[in-house]
């Protein structure tokens, strides 16, 4: 249980960072670690060289206007979590965040590391694609804005290219008249969920979506009919059986946390 | 193959402590055996059970989970620098000792430096924030009621002023005088020759 070999660089800027990943394709970037050095420790992954952004300063950043709320490359789960002003902007944030791992881990662990590690099962991805966030890529060639919904590609994949360095994710703030909640189901606290569902409600015109976690390859997004929206979900969402769970039984929670989710973010205040 | 190998400070429980280490050395080795503090324990070494838990710059992390290079220059502190110079102990590990919070005592060190980072950020913590901080590290032995017992144990003898700050008694004393490197020279946690890491296949 030790990592590979490999080459260490830790830059002090975004320029530096993007300029030594231009230099080496293969480099991998390493934030928080909290997904990256287990499958370093375990082997699952021997990238030859890391770019450790945990000394670019200038990526440790929230800023929060009514508009939404921008994390930056290096903003921990935990300080986002205790940010009133963006949780207020974003609930959903404030929502999801407790339920990402143990308050330990995310000490250490990034916002923007969970979402450019791209794991389905993960609550920052879904919650990105639920609010139609914006990842913000820079490389030696520029910076380039990618929405949500075309960063996700495959399970662990996204539209990060080699040489590519995500500086931050854009949150935009949901309307006044809508509710949102996320709700989730796992074996015991902090694992991974089963099925998770994040959902917004317009309170005026009813109009509901949901992001579902764990239930298909990428964070997947459905507007919900009025009529039956939980038996949509469930003929929507793709989940795999593994030793947790039948797809059967995923497939299941989707139809009933659907219900749950809409019930939560219709009554929030 | 020749690694490269960095030269980092890390301030452990207040004292200046150089190390020689390739980038892959996780900071729970590093501290193990380039430190010789043994009281971290590497349970896991995926994140999973949190024996290896310390406070980086005040805030408990796993320390399986981290680089010991990325933690250059950052005040660590360990199970060892939280009972007093003279040995007396903690009142988090009092509070542990009287409610019977450890059998084994192999996760001990994990719970007692996340119950340090708990107790530090919140004083009197509810029922509910003290399982969610604990909920982070595995106890095969006790089923974890007296380790919550002890968690409220230890808030109170705290706030009774019986020790002070939870993240140790040398915090914001000046540091003492530097300790030289000194990885362990022998027995089961020295550096086989040639360095690296005790167990590690060497190749």
């Amino acid at each position: 249980m030790k990592p590979p070999p490999f080459r260490w660089s830790s830059p002090g800027t975004t320029a530096e960072a993007v300029a030594l990943l231009a230099a080496d394709p293969r480099a991998k970037v390493l934030a928080g670690g909290q997904s990256l050095i287990p499958l370093l420790n375990m082997r699952l992954a021997s990238p030859p060289h890391l770019v450790d952004i945990n000394r670019v300063a200038e990526l440790d950043a929230v800023e929060v206007t009514g508009d939404g709320v921008r994390v930056g490359a290096l903003v921990r789960q935990a300080h986002l979590e205790r940010d009133e002003a963006a949780r207020k902007v974003c609930p959903l944030l404030g929502d999801a965040l407790p339920l990402v791992a143990h308050p330990v881990i995310r000490n250490r662990g990034t916002v923007v590391g969970s979402i450019a590690h791209g794991d389905p099962a993960a609550e920052l991805p879904a919650v990105a694609a639920l609010l139609g966030a914006t990842v913000r890529i820079a490389s030696a060639a520029g910076v380039r804005d990618v929405p949500a919904d075309v960063f996700f590609v495959a399970p662990l994949e996204t539209a990060l290219r080699p040489g590519e360095l995500v500086t931050s994710v854009w949150f935009p703030a949901v309307p006044p008249a809508t509710g949102t909640a996320v709700v989730e189901l796992s074996r015991r606290h902090g694992d991974y969920a089963l099925c998770g569902v994040a959902a917004t409600v317009d309170r005026e015109t009813g109009a509901a979506r949901a992001a579902y976690l764990g239930v298909a390859p990428v964070p997947l997004v459905l507007d919900l009919p009025a009529d039956d929206p939980g038996g949509y979900a469930a003929a929507s969402v793709d989940p795999e059986a593994d030793i947790h769970a039948t797809a059967a039984y995923r497939r299941h929670l989707a139809t009933v946390l659907t219900r749950r989710a809409l019930a939560a973010a219709r009554d929030r205040p | 193959m020749t690694e490269e190998q960095h030269h980092i400070t890390l301030h452990v429980n207040g004292v200046p402590r150089t190390a020689t280490v390739p980038a892959r050395r996780l900071l729970s080795d590093a501290l193990r055996h380039d430190l010789g503090l043994t009281g971290t324990h590497a349970g896991c070494e995926h994140g999973v059970c949190g024996c290896c838990t310390v406070l980086l710059d005040g805030e408990p992390v796993r320390s399986c989970l981290l680089l010991a290079v990325t933690a250059q220059g950052a005040a660590i502190r360990t199970v060892e620098g939280l009972a007093g110079p003279d040995g007396a102990l903690h009142p988090i590990q009092r509070a542990f000792a009287e409610c019977h919070g450890l059998q084994c005592g192999f996760c001990t060190p994990g719970f007692l430096m996340t119950t340090a980072g708990l107790l530090d950020r919140s004083p009197a913590p509810t029922d509910g924030e003290i399982e969610e901080s604990m909920a982070g590290n595995l106890c095969r032995c006790t089923g974890y009621q007296n380790i919550t017992t002890s968690v409220r144990r230890a808030a109170e003898l705290l706030a009774a002023g019986q020790g002070g700050d939870p993240a140790g008694p040398w915090a914001g004393e000046d540091p003492q005088e530097p300790v030289a490197e000194a990885p362990l020279a022998a027995g089961p946690y020295a550096p086989p020759p040639g360095g690296g890491v005790p167990g590690e296949a060497r190749r």
